[in-house]
């Protein structure tokens, strides 16, 4: 390297020193600079795009991958007892044989590692040389290069659908109104399109884009990981312009619906949003793992022990000679050392001899067994979602059997419990609700096909094979995967077509088509003319009220309006095509939708008048908002119909798409275009609504106050075209919104209206919530022109602002929305997920306890909760709502002594007597209990630290449920359970609120659903439905953490029971650390004779079949008590393998005693008898014998026999002290070998193989009794496990196969006790037997639309 | 459309849903009772075999060591000279042969690990010109010359020697001892080696190299009587060079398979001159031992009571397993 390059790059480094310290960073145009030397280059100290994930390059892979080994204690302690071995004085075997075992670890470790950084390498390499446009002075025009060449400060164009190279600041779009879609999927998960738009205002919209005359400086932020969050600005020659995530173009998303766009990169490489996001996987400690290292510990002192022993011996030994005799040697200066000091030294001998105790090779079998175990996890097509087609992704790698060990699951409501796709049910406008009876009849229909799937599931029983099961479910499967685009007939949706595109998010024509309630339809139609009339002059009164609500429901959102006649397509990076054809395609479709709107604007030119109707409106809406359920047919029959032939949607909405950030949205869009308001377009700066006339308006949108979870609501500011007033609309929660409501009218009227509307929404809203609904409150605000300049004078300054401008943001948006008037309320369903009632009771009867943390209100939660059967009727629920803490805590304290009165330790007891017949009485009768608390309460009790308190109840209550939690309360009663508990958690979400509770449990499940990727991210296993978590714990769990748990304890067995014989020897040797095995031998014995079939059994074994653990969810129990590896058991087997190894070491000794034998012939049948007790105590522990199984056992005897025979057979003096010439030879062609030989074996194992059989006789255990069920037929198999169902089953579980419907007609007893202080509203409607306030299930859900308020 | 997107759907195969064929064996007590019978059965057979054949060989020991005032050799455990003694025993009835003659040394730990390793298996294989292996230290150099056979086997190799008379008519007829292939057959051929004679004399091959301190004579010249038997495939050598694994150990010295003795000793007194050179007083004994071997090699009745036990142990598990199958066997269960 040139001496001058150096210099540069060490100054390059100290630049970028320098430059973290500054916090901003500063950039200009690399174009002026083309060709000059790196050193000129302005932007020459920020790394370029190209990326390097590897960890090792080719010189540094040995050193570094060795030291990071060496973190691994195991691998330490091996190493320095190799080491050890070369001390000269205390060396058991030849120093370079010692290092074998050692050096075969850590190279299977670096090749895993090295194959591992490979293929990191050739993927960065891949992305490195990935083709973008950049623009190049000198040909004044964008020219092809690589990824890898885009620096800080290039100009980078970006085709449609190609993949964005760097962070870039968008300068140019070929859209006319300087907007881009791109779509973020790569990033966050989020398959939705989203807008980005240049910056404003640095050069002339309508001049064409030059690169070479940009001479701004820009000034942004340093790199940093956060997705939503860039500012900064560009310093012009003369001004400031600001700008902000919405001019961002991230790297790895890809451009969609907009032919091409142009930037600045402002940040490359590793610098890159994305790239700062990527963390490799997760790596976390199981709770076997924790406890085997303790054993390991053990074993270390077992280890110490067995040396001591052995150098005292060995000074025993020695101070039994009067005089030295001839076998024991001088050192080589012929001199003869003490004793005690040779005793010292043995201790360290038999440490290197011993050390196999320590099973060195049992951390890599776990790995390999890991690794075996996550293979068939994701192939389970159980656990393969066909409508996202995604498998279970496992990306924690070495916890696979802490799911068989899970104690509380801890589950977010929205989006996991629900299937977080937003259906419109009601609506109240003015005061008034409209049920939307015909859409409820519509969904119940759906429903109803739904449950009956989920019935089948219930009684399986009745279809015995999994195969008959299957096609029945498929077909729902593909009936909900449908989606819009299609759209073939909109409206009906049972004539649909299956279609195979499933990718859009929200658009299955359940969710998006809302059939609108019949009785809101007639008063829109007869006010039709009157909306003719609102087009033209601002009206805040009556009718035009309710244009006002849909108008801010189509408005008031972020949707992005995409054309349904235009798929998306995702292009995968190998297919990248600058401008194919498919952009020819769009420009095409584009013009077609051109057309076909303006032919209808014409069409729709010619309004067919009804004013005569006009008149009698206002009062009668009146009346009849407060009659409520007042009869429509009052009205003339003449117009009803009349309107009902009129009646047709404007401009055609089937061409059009909505994809928005958060379902409820859509959801709010999808139900204004039924009614006829349809958002068309939107652009930044204005968005176009076709009204029911089918006439168009073009609203000019001067702000949008983006949703703040704060402020809890958005608004956008927009100009009505026609009357130019400035109106707000407002859309939020109820909470927020109420408060905000300006009920002084006018005049006493006004104001009386207004506050009687007020508290009818407010019932209203109560009773949605009730309903299980999520509710949102629209209102709206006329500003005049003056206040609107004010208060733009103030946000535009906000907006510059780059230091607090968040907060000042804030300000400006709770300055405007005050004063509000108030339009009405929507509900909106949260439909279960399939099969998450018989989730749940699974996992209930497998011991598990389930919580529901949710950040939504009360109400809402726990009818969810009685819906998803987390809570059934018998159940006594405590609600915990209060505000200071000495309420809080006599509260806790009466509750806890109320509870107690009751608890009579339910503890259903396995008990053989259910095998032989008799069925075990059922012991609780008592009741249960269910907690629902509040989220303030819930930070009541952490800080008066009433914890204990509320855990001791929480043990009691049969479920849980926390309400209005934020994220940080979510990981805190999480974190709470596992520490002050001690038990397995595992946590589930599917947004970003649950990232903290996802990252603190023991196990954190992401579901990939709706809600982007971050709790996938920060998960360790990803799954798309909740119902997968049955399966995945009741069955891969189980089958992991047993095969897992009986491994480790075999390896225990194996290690103790083999170099025990070592130890044996030592009484005959004068403990002088002689090994009667040949050291090859016994090298090879732990890494090839028996390293495989412990390996392939915990990778393989199945000790009860899938459909008898999911059928006895029960089984799971065995797990959570840690029943196949406990300290009990470490100990009865450590029993067994110094028995077994007293066996095999004396019944060798016994009959070779006195006779010329010499120390390898005797080790010889040793070890072959060692040998065959391990692996037929291996086989007697295996449950399935596979074939595989079978090979991997036969293989591994044969493997010794032909390594042995070829050893001695080849080996003449190899391995100098031993002497392992023609031995096994001479030993096979020996009768005595065998009759030795088969009697040790049966002699060792006969005491387990008994113990066995008489388990397997007694059947005392539930497992072994599952394992004879396993055995069974499929059929009679299903009736005993109903049979036993039966007999364990506690009172409440058959409740849960009783029909709902059923339960719900007698609430005879108020089993609500409702400890609220505040004692507020929602609870008097708990309390109240009103027909109508029964808790919402599934039976219930049909009938609702039946309900009269 | 393009979306035919490749799907991730797993493969639904037999293996990777953990579906393949298994056989799921419940032990229980109706399965075993046949092969506990079986077995105990098979071992009570195999056991009454062994116990008979092993009641079959005879075993003549005697001790020699001399501690005791009235024991054979008593004279000889003090003195550090050679020394003759003599032990006399008599037979009853025809010793059956081939008789096997060991000598037997107890607690004698020819295991113990820088013994058994201090050895150099490639001064052994006849390459006695490099120096030894360091493992022989201190037995490596005596007088600044390479030690050959080097190490501590060697030097403290067993050096008492044997004559077996037949007191016939009170004339000493002597036994006909024979000394070959006692040692392995691998030991004689493949592993151990002379170096190559110059000139047809081994001596001269064992040029530059000394005696181990303890040996009287030269390696070149244990057995005078025959030239063959010398160097490193001295038979005597070879066995002791095999090192016994256990602390009470006997090694073969000679066969009786000659002249009158084909088939045994016959009834009569015979004497056994010593010629006492080893030490083992201090620590240890040494005897003589006669005995016939069948194919179960020397007398053991170990193996033949165990197996003994161990099937009525079987068959007793077998009755036990037969009540609790009775008793606890629900019908219809075992398919």
């Amino acid at each position: 390297m040139h001496p001058m390059e150096v210099w540069n790059h060490i100054r390059q480094v100290w630049r970028r020193k320098t430059d973290k310290e500054n916090t901003v960073r500063r950039l200009v145009s690399n174009l002026p600079f083309e060709d000059f030397q790196r050193k000129y280059q302005p932007n020459r100290q920020y790394v370029d795009n190209s990326i390097k994930t590897t960890k090792y390059t080719v010189w540094s892979f040995i050193p570094m991958n060795l030291f990071e080994q060496f973190h691994r204690f195991a691998n330490v302690y091996f190493v320095s007892i190799a080491v050890l071995n070369f001390v000269p004085i205390v060396n058991a075997f030849e120093p370079g044989v010692a290092l074998i075992p050692i050096c075969v670890i850590l190279a299977l470790t670096a090749i895993k590692d090295a194959w591992e950084d490979f293929r990191r390498y050739q993927a960065d390499k891949q992305l490195n040389n990935m083709p973008c446009f950049i623009y190049s002075r000198k040909e004044k025009k964008f020219v092809s290069k690589c990824w890898k060449d885009v620096r800080v400060g290039d100009f980078v164009k970006v085709l449609c659908n190609e993949v964005i190279p760097a962070d870039i600041l968008l300068l140019h779009t070929s859209d006319p109104n300087g907007v881009c879609f791109i779509e973020t999927a790569n990033l966050d998960g989020e398959t939705n399109l989203k807008q980005r738009q240049i910056v404003r205002g640095f050069a002339a919209p309508s001049s064409s884009f030059e690169p070479e005359h940009f001479d701004s400086i820009i000034y942004c932020e340093k790199p940093n990981d956060k997705l939503n969050h860039f500012k900064g600005y560009l310093d012009k020659a003369d001004k400031k312009i600001g700008f902000g995530k919405d001019n961002l173009l991230l790297r790895g998303c890809t451009v969609r619906n907009t032919d091409e766009a142009a930037g600045i990169v402002v940040y490359a490489g590793h610098d890159t949003k994305a790239m700062l996001n990527n963390n490799g996987p997760r790596y976390k400690r199981s709770k076997l793992e924790r406890k085997m290292n303790m054993d390991v510990l053990l074993c270390v002192a077992l280890l110490f022990f067995m040396c001591f022993i052995g150098g005292l011996g060995h000074f025993i030994w020695l101070k039994t000679f009067p005089s030295i005799p001839p076998f024991v040697p001088p050192d080589s200066n012929n001199k003869y050392i003490s004793d005690s000091l040779s005793g010292f030294y043995m201790f360290f001998t038999m440490i290197i001899l011993l050390q196999v105790l320590i099973p060195i090779s049992l951390y890599v079998s776990i790995e390999l067994m890991k690794v075996g175990q996550i293979f068939f996890i994701t192939n389970d097509t159980d656990l393969y979602d066909k409508e996202t087609n995604k498998q279970v992704q496992c990306r924690a790698l070495n916890i696979t059997e802490d799911l068989g060990q899970i104690k509380y699951i801890f589950s977010d409501k929205t989006g996991t419990l629900t299937e977080n796709k937003m259906v419109f049910r009601r609506c109240t406008i003015m005061g008034t609700e409209y049920c939307h009876k015909e859409n409820a009849l519509r969904l119940g229909v759906q429903c109803e096909a739904v449950s009956d799937d989920e019935d089948t599931v219930f009684q399986k029983s009745k279809v015995p094979s999994r195969l008959q099961h299957r096609p029945k479910r498929d077909i729902t499967c593909l009936r909900r995967s449908q989606s819009t685009r299609s759209y073939s007939t909109a409206r009906r949706f049972v004539e649909m077509a299956p279609s195979t595109n499933n990718e859009v998010a929200f658009s299955s024509p359940l969710e998006t088509d809302v059939a609108p309630d019949k009785r809101l339809l007639h008063i829109m139609c007869e006010e039709k003319s009157e909306i003719q009339q609102w087009c033209r002059v601002s009206h805040s009164q009556g009718a035009a009220s309710y244009m006002d609500f849909f108008l801010a429901l189509a408005i008031c959102n972020t949707v992005v309006v995409s054309t349904a006649m235009l798929p998306r397509q995702r292009v995968h990076s190998s297919t990248l095509k600058p401008g194919g054809r498919l952009q020819s395609l769009l420009r095409k479709m584009g013009s077609l939708g051109h057309k076909i709107s303006s032919r209808q604007s014409v069409s729709e030119s010619s309004p067919k008048s009804s004013s005569f109707l006009k008149k009698v409106k206002e009062e009668e809406v009146e009346e009849y908002s407060d009659s409520g359920s007042g009869n429509p047919s009052r009205r003339g029959s003449e117009s009803s119909h009349q309107s009902e032939q009129e009646w047709s949607p404007g401009p055609d909405p089937d061409g059009l798409c909505y994809e928005a950030e958060s379902p409820d949205e859509a959801a709010l869009v999808y139900a204004a275009k039924a009614y006829g308001f349809s958002l068309l377009a939107r652009a930044p700066d204005h968005v176009t609504v076709g009204l029911p006339q089918g006439t168009m308006l073009k609203f000019e949108v001067l702000d949008t106050l983006a949703f703040d979870s704060t402020r809890k609501r958005m608004s956008v500011v927009v100009r009505h075209p026609i009357t130019n007033a400035i109106i707000i609309y407002t859309k939020g929660a109820d909470t927020t919104i109420m408060e905000l409501l300006n009920n002084q009218g006018e005049n006493q009227e006004e104001e009386k209206k207004r506050k009687k509307i007020a508290s009818k929404t407010q019932r209203h809203l109560d009773l949605y919530a009730k309903d299980g609904l999520r509710t949102l409150c629209i209102a709206k605000k006329v500003l005049s022109e003056e206040a609107y300049e004010d208060w733009a004078s103030v946000r535009r300054e906000a907006e510059s602002a780059i230091d607090n401008r968040d907060e000042l943001l804030m300000e400006t948006a709770v300055h405007l929305e005050t004063n509000l008037t108030l339009l009405g309320a929507t509900g909106i369903e949260d439909r279960l997920q399939d099969d998450v009632p018989g989730t749940i009771a699974a996992l209930r009867e497998a011991g598990i306890q389930v919580w529901v943390l949710t950040g939504d209100k009360k109400e809402t939660a726990v009818n969810i909760a009685y819906s998803c059967r987390l809570l059934s009727q018998g159940d006594v629920v405590f609600t915990l709502n209060t505000n200071s803490r000495e309420e809080c805590e006599s509260i806790l304290d009466c509750t806890l002594e109320e509870v107690r009165r009751y608890a009579t330790a339910p503890q259903t007891r396995w008990s053989f007597l259910s095998i032989v017949g008799v069925a075990t009485p059922a012991e609780n009768t008592g009741p249960t209990f269910g907690l629902v608390i509040e989220g303030r309460t819930l930070s009541m009790v952490f800080e008066a630290h009433l914890e204990m308190k509320l855990l001791e109840l929480a043990r009691h209550c049969h479920s849980v449920l926390c309400c209005r939690v934020t994220p940080l309360q979510k990981s805190t009663v999480v974190k709470l359970v596992r520490d002050k508990l001690k038990v397995m958690t595992l946590a589930i979400g599917d947004g970003a609120n649950d990232v903290n509770m996802i990252q603190t449990a023991d196990i954190g499940i992401g579901i990939s659903g709706q809600e982007g990727m971050q709790a996938v991210m920060a998960s360790d296993f990803a799954i798309s439905h909740f119902k997968h978590l049955k399966k995945l714990l009741l069955v891969h769990g189980h089958w992991c953490y047993s095969r897992l748990a009986s491994m480790v304890v075999y390896f225990f067995y194996k290690n103790v029971m083999y170099v025990n014989l070592l130890f044996w020897y030592q009484f005959f040797c004068g403990f002088s650390g002689t090994a009667m095995i040949d050291y090859w031998l016994l090298i090879f014995f732990n890494l090839f004779f028996t390293s495989t079939p412990p390996i392939m059994f915990g990778i393989m074994d199945k000790d009860i079949s899938a459909e008898t653990l999911l059928g006895l969810p029960e089984l799971y129990k065995m797990g959570q008590n840690s029943e196949y590896y406990k300290r009990a058991g470490f100990w009865t087997v450590m029993l067994d393998a110094f028995y077994q190894s007293l066996v095999c070491f004396f019944i060798p000794y016994w009959t070779y005693q006195d006779s010329d034998i010499d120390i390898f012939t005797f080790g010889t049948p040793m070890n072959t008898v060692s040998l065959f007790a391990i692996l037929l105590h291996l086989a007697i522990e295996i449950k399935s014998w596979t074939v595989v199984h079978l090979g991997i056992m036969v293989g591994s005897i044969l493997l010794f026999f032909i390594m042995c025979l070829a050893y001695s057979a080849l080996c003449i003096d190899c391995n100098p002290p031993s002497n392992p010439y023609w031995i096994m030879e001479e030993q096979m062609s020996d009768p005595m070998f065998y009759l030795v030989c088969i009697l040790s074996i049966i002699v060792a194992l006969l005491p387990r193989y008994t113990i066995r059989v008489l388990k397997g006789t007694l059947a005392l255990s539930p497992l072994v009794q599952a394992r004879k069920l396993d055995k069974l037929p499929p059929v009679d198999r299903e009736q005993q496990i109903k049979k036993w169902k039966s007999q364990q089953s506690r009172p409440e579980a058959p409740a849960n196969l009783v029909s709902p419907v059923d339960s719900v007609s007698s609430p005879s007893e108020p089993n609500i006790y409702s400890i609220s202080v505040e004692g507020e509203t929602p609870d008097m409607y708990w309390d109240s037997k009103d027909e109508t306030e029964k808790p919402f299930t599934p039976g219930h859900r049909r009938s609702i639309s039946t309900m009269t308020i | 459309m393009k979306t035919q997107e490749t799907t991730s759907r797993p493969d639904n195969t037999a293996f990777t849903q953990q579906r393949l064929p298994a056989w799921q064996p419940v032990l229980s007590a109706g399965i075993v009772i046949p092969g506990f019978l079986f077995i105990g059965l098979a071992f009570i057979g195999i056991g009454i075999g062994l116990f008979i054949t092993s009641q079959s060989i005879q075993v003549l020991e005697r001790d020699y060591t001399g501690t005791g005032s009235s024991s054979a050799c008593s004279n000889c455990v003090s003195s550090n000279i050679s020394c003759f003694c003599q032990l006399n025993f008599s037979l009853s009835a025809l010793f059956p042969g081939p008789v096997f003659f060991y000598y037997g040394l107890s607690n004698y730990y020819q295991n113990v690990r820088k013994y058994g390793v201090s050895r150099d298996d490639e001064q052994l294989w006849g390459d006695v010109s490099k120096s030894p292996c360091s493992t022989c230290g201190p037995y490596q150099y005596s007088q600044n010359m390479t030690i050959a056979p080097c190490g501590a086997i060697a030097n403290s190799m067993f050096n008492d020697s044997f004559t077996l008379y037949q007191l016939v008519n009170m004339t000493k007829k002597t036994v006909p001892l024979d000394g070959k292939g006692i040692a392995w057959w691998t030991d004689y051929s493949i592993k151990f080696r002379n170096p190559t004679e110059v000139y047809g004399s081994l001596a001269a091959a064992f040029n530059g190299t000394v005696k181990p301190v303890n040996w009287a004579k030269p390696v070149y010249d244990l057995d005078p009587s025959n030239p063959a038997n010398n160097g490193f495939l001295n038979q005597d050598f070879l066995v002791w060079m095999r090192t016994a694994a256990l602390p009470d150990f006997w090694k073969l010295y000679r066969r009786i398979n000659a002249g009158d003795y084909v088939s045994g000793l016959p009834a009569g007194n015979y004497t056994l001159e010593i010629q006492y050179n080893y030490p083992v007083a201090d620590f240890g004994r040494k005897s003589v031992i006669f005995t016939n071997v069948a194919w179960m090699g020397a007398r053991n009745s170990f193996l033949g009571i165990a197996y003994l036990v161990m099937g009525f142990l079987c068959v007793v598990m077998s009755m036990v397993m037969l009540i609790v199958y009775a008793k606890f066997n629900t019908p219809g269960e075992d398919s």
